[in-house]
């Protein structure tokens, strides 16, 4: 807990009025009219026109350890995540060994608390190995010291029907969640971007949307079947969004998330060639950014997850067929989400703090206890806060982004807003726009 | 003209200013001395990541026709490792100083990041990337189908030689078969269309990409209604793969016997085309199930010729990549 | 042969007319005769692009001169790009059509004709273009204007106006099968010394 006490000077607390807010012994100890709360012993942040936010939390973050340490660590990892405004975040489960026991949930756990820049809480494995095969301990992982209560084959999809049946129906015993990554795999063989008038151009094996959605029409019926809860991760097309919307007006208990990247990038990147572009789920049409930005602006869409997925060089740095999927999203996410739904007049600064903050808490249940996150900006509430000054515009550079990786499909792009402060339970993780305690790069 | 990496990029000007060329230098192949002095000096490497012998032999036969100096890199079997391995190649070739590099590989797209990515600064000619494009196999499928039938072209030069300076307006090509998994098809129907020809692709509907819609040619499902009811000038017969139809629940078509019996071209559907129509075959032909041994072997069939247009064909690309100014300005292919 | 920069907005000075051609393609033709002692085994290969109608031009009057000399089967145009040793140095040249008569050049005295004779480099390229077409008895050559600045070891057999120009200037030669208007020779460039890049050979 942090001895240090802030004062944001006159921040606007989810874009509304400015006022002095005052962190002081992990929580947010004051909220005053702007000039007027008490500096004395205090660090002073200048936070004029700046928006304050609840510290993020990412639902779907890959800290790629153990086993790919070469792409990103934790410590790496979550200090990007810091940088990005986050102070939570949840690490898939497709590590090296696959986090499908609770020793492996329990080292990522530690692991994070080391680090110390941001909440660590690990995604369990559905699966033993992800081989969507049989059922891993989900229960030793939920009760070992990480507290799973988020369980995913994530890069992987439960395909099995009576398997995602039985996981659905588990995991009730202790309020947990299966994501699913919705991925039909005979459908996807061989599969390298989206299936359309770009891939029977360029040459690229298809990958069509109805994979996707027809293991998301699957699975809301199972879950309605067994009375569960179901998220959908990275849901990437305009069917989904129907399917989704569809299931949740006939009141089954689903969530679902978009990445920042399906909110503004189509497959006519393909035709570049350039595998920073390739992603899984791939990249659809302009339609299918257009549904995804709708399905977030009208709730459809619960949530803004990262899929942040570092790769190493060498991975990326080859042909497109030759190349890993995955994007680096933790240092963009907030400014794609700015720029697609804010500066475009669909979300508020208070819908932002919903779909990046609260509402991923809630669906992870890491929104009660001493660790509470996604909290309102409020006195007595944990200091877990994000500062942004949404006036400032960048340019983004993947050698110079804080994780291990440089597999950013905005390099070179320029991005509103940035992330001047973050703080974990009062203390800073990020000042002046960067890592606390780290060289600036 | 910098590269050559997709029958897209090419205007009609520079479509016909290659097959122009090729003329010419076809012309000098039936000499005694066949060897030209054009690009002694230079250095043009053959970058196969994919076995294809024909291929290469053809574009090594171009290369040394020009007095090219040629260097033949297989990097076969990388291409089940990491495709680093072409980067890594890109730069040595860099260090080697080759001023072209003739690519095949198995990953669509890699022609052009290797044109594009900046490891390398030669011209980059495709000899064929995944499923994507083989731009000289569909010039000299052009070029093949022009000497024969340019005389039918809407726009024939007063005076031409083997249609040397026509396009291919108003001529019907109808290419049949796996369209979905073709280079050569994709090559084609953006060459074609761009000198002016019609173009129907054959095939079944498994075998048809999603997303044809958008493409500049039409699609039949019935060879039988093709030939007999739009009566093209050329058919093209696409090599069938044959692991398309072993993949259990996956194969593309029921078996080879029903692929034969309604996308085949045998004797009977050959008599179905008029007098002039030609049969074209990027080879190796699968004899017996795309095409039968009279079709191939008939009268029509310009198979053997494509071959030997091949070397020329290659031999004017080298040249216009090659032999103009150092730096792409002003050059105005 | 590209068909050479367009001409200047001055014009250039005009220094041979029409009869001027008409009078050294004459003079050219019979010197010819005399020279080979007849036109019996003359082969004319008309370099490209004006080199070719010149070539047709004199093969008419050779057989004015020699009534058994078949024009048709003795006359040919010579393409030399792929020969050329400068290809790297300008934008990429279009290749053009070479044809020999149906008899060949070997064992032939091929008068090379062209027109404009510069740095020699064309007939360099030309000389070894033969090379690979067959071996002539002898071979000669023919340029209606030859004006100077040789860069090799070569010199015209038969010339039909000698030009002293300024290394800049542009000399071209206009023909009414290639351009259209009556027969000139044009010098241009005479007060743009700056203007050196272009120009005819």
């Amino acid at each position: 807990m942090s001895t240090e006490t802030y004062v944001l000077r006159a921040a606007r607390p989810l874009g509304g009025d400015p006022v002095d807010v005052v962190l002081r012994g992990g929580v947010v100890a004051e909220i005053t009219a702007p000039g007027v709360a008490d500096a004395a012993d205090a660090t002073v942040v200048e936070a004029a026109d700046h928006v304050l936010l609840p510290g993020l939390v990412d639902l779907h973050t890959h800290l790629r350890e153990p086993g790919r340490e070469d792409a990103e660590t934790v410590a790496s990892g979550t200090r990007a995540a810091a940088a990005g405004g986050f102070t939570a975040v949840h690490a898939m489960a497709n590590t090296s060994p696959v986090a499908d026991t609770a020793g492996v949930v329990e080292q990522v756990y530690r692991l994070g608390e080391q680090a110390g820049w941001v909440d660590v809480h690990p995604v369990g494995a559905v699966t033993v190995g992800l081989a969507g095969e049989r059922l891993a301990e989900l229960g030793a992982m939920a009760d070992s010291a990480a507290r799973v209560r988020v369980f995913s084959d994530d890069g992987k999809c439960v395909s099995d029907p009576v398997l995602m049946r039985r996981a659905l129906e588990y995991v009730k015993a202790f309020d947990g969640v299966v994501a699913q990554h919705a991925q039909e795999p005979r459908l996807t063989e061989g599969a390298q971007m989206n299936e359309g008038v770009v891939s029977a151009e360029v040459g690229l094996t298809g990958w069509p949307a109805v994979a996707e959605e027809a293991i998301i029409a699957r699975d809301v019926l199972l879950a309605e079947h067994v009375g569960s809860r179901l998220h959908v991760c990275h849901l990437s097309t305009a069917g989904s969004v129907e399917i989704v919307r569809w299931a949740k007006s006939r009141g089954i208990d689903v969530t679902a998330e978009v990445t920042p990247h399906h909110l503004v990038l189509t497959d006519e990147l393909a035709r570049t060639y350039d595998p920073a572009f390739k992603v899984n789920p791939p990249l659809r049409t302009a339609a299918d950014v257009e549904a995804v930005r709708e399905g977030l602006a009208d709730g459809t869409i619960d949530i803004v997850a990262t899929d942040h997925a570092p790769h190493t060089r060498e991975d990326k740095d080859c042909e497109w067929g030759a190349a890993a999927f995955g994007m680096t999203g933790l240092e963009t996410a907030l400014s794609v989400v700015q720029q697609t739904m804010v500066d475009t007049g669909r979300l508020s600064w208070s819908d932002v703090a919903r779909v990046l903050s609260s509402a991923p808490a809630r669906i992870g249940r890491v929104d009660a206890g001493p660790h509470a996150q996604g909290r309102p900006v409020a006195v007595g509430e944990p200091a877990n806060l994000t500062l942004v000054d949404p006036a400032a515009v960048r340019s983004v550079d993947g050698t110079r982004q804080v994780t291990a990786s440089g597999n950013t499909p905005f390099a070179g792009v320029e991005l509103p807003g940035r992330v001047v402060a973050t703080f974990l339970r009062g203390r800073a993780t990020v000042l002046d726009g960067a890592p606390v305690g780290e060289v600036v790069r | 003209m910098r590269h050559l990496l997709s029958t897209a990029d090419l205007s009609k000007d520079e479509a016909v200013l290659l097959l122009d060329t090729a003329a010419q230098m076809a012309a000098t192949q039936s000499r005694e001395i066949k060897k030209l002095p054009t690009l002694r000096g230079r250095t043009v490497v053959n970058l196969f990541f994919e076995d294809s012998t024909r291929t290469r032999i053809s574009f090594e036969t171009a290369a040394k026709r020009l007095s090219a100096d040629v260097i033949n890199f297989s990097a076969k079997g990388s291409s089940v490792s990491k495709g680093e391995s072409l980067k890594d190649t890109a730069l040595t070739l860099h260090a080697m100083g080759a001023d072209a590099v003739v690519v095949r590989h198995w990953a669509s797209g890699a022609a052009y990041q290797l044109a594009n990515a900046g490891w390398l600064d030669a011209a980059v000619l495709n000899a064929g990337d995944g499923t994507h494009q083989h731009p000289t196999q569909a010039l000299l499928d052009a070029y093949t189908i022009r000497r024969h039938l340019a005389a039918r072209s809407d726009r024939l030069p007063d005076g031409a030689v083997d249609g040397v300076g026509a396009d291919l307006a108003g001529l019907k090509v109808a290419i049949v078969g796996d369209v979905l998994h073709s280079r050569v098809a994709r090559a084609n129907v953006a060459l074609l269309h761009t000198l002016g020809a019609q173009v129907t692709l054959v095939a079944p509907p498994t075998l048809v990409p999603v997303g044809v819609g958008v493409w500049p040619c039409e699609v039949s499902y019935d060879l039988d209604a093709t030939l007999d009811g739009w009566r093209p000038d050329a058919v093209m017969m696409l090599r069938v793969q044959r692991e398309r139809m072993s993949g259990g629940a996956g194969a593309f078509f029921p078996s080879t016997l029903e692929y034969t019996r309604y996308y085949g071209l045998d004797a009977r559907r050959l008599a179905l085309l008029d007098d002039h129509a030609i049969v074209l075959h990027p080879g190796p032909m699968n004899r017996g199930l795309e095409i039968s041994a009279e079709a191939a072997d008939s009268e029509r069939a310009v198979i053997v010729e494509q071959v030997a247009n091949g070397v020329a064909v290659r031999m004017a690309a080298l040249y216009l990549l090659m032999a103009g100014e150092d730096s792409a300005e002003g050059n105005d292919l | 042969m590209s068909t050479g920069p367009a001409l200047p907005a001055d014009g250039g000075t005009t220094v041979l007319g029409a009869g001027d051609v008409a009078r050294a393609l004459t003079r050219i033709a019979h010197e010819i005769v005399e020279r080979s002692k007849g036109a019996d085994d003359v082969v004319l290969l008309g370099i490209q692009t004006r080199g070719v109608p010149l070539a047709r031009r004199l093969a008419e009057r050779l057989a004015q001169i020699e009534p058994g000399f078949d024009p048709e089967a003795a006359t040919g145009e010579l393409d030399v790009t792929m020969y050329r040793d400068d290809l790297h140095r300008h934008p990429t040249r279009a290749v053009g059509v070479t044809r020999l008569p149906d008899a060949g050049i070997t064992g032939r005295t091929v008068v090379l004709v062209d027109d404009v004779l510069f740095s020699g480099r064309t007939i360099r390229a030309a000389l070894d273009a033969l090379g690979d077409l067959g071996r002539p008895r002898a071979v000669r050559l023919a340029c209606l204007v030859d004006r100077g600045h040789r860069e090799l070891p070569i010199r015209p057999d038969f010339v039909g106006k000698n030009l002293p120009t300024a290394q800049a200037e542009r000399v071209r030669v206009l023909l009414t099968e290639v351009d259209g208007g009556p027969d000139a020779v044009v010098i241009a460039g005479r007060d743009a010394p700056d203007d050196a890049a272009g120009g005819a050979r």
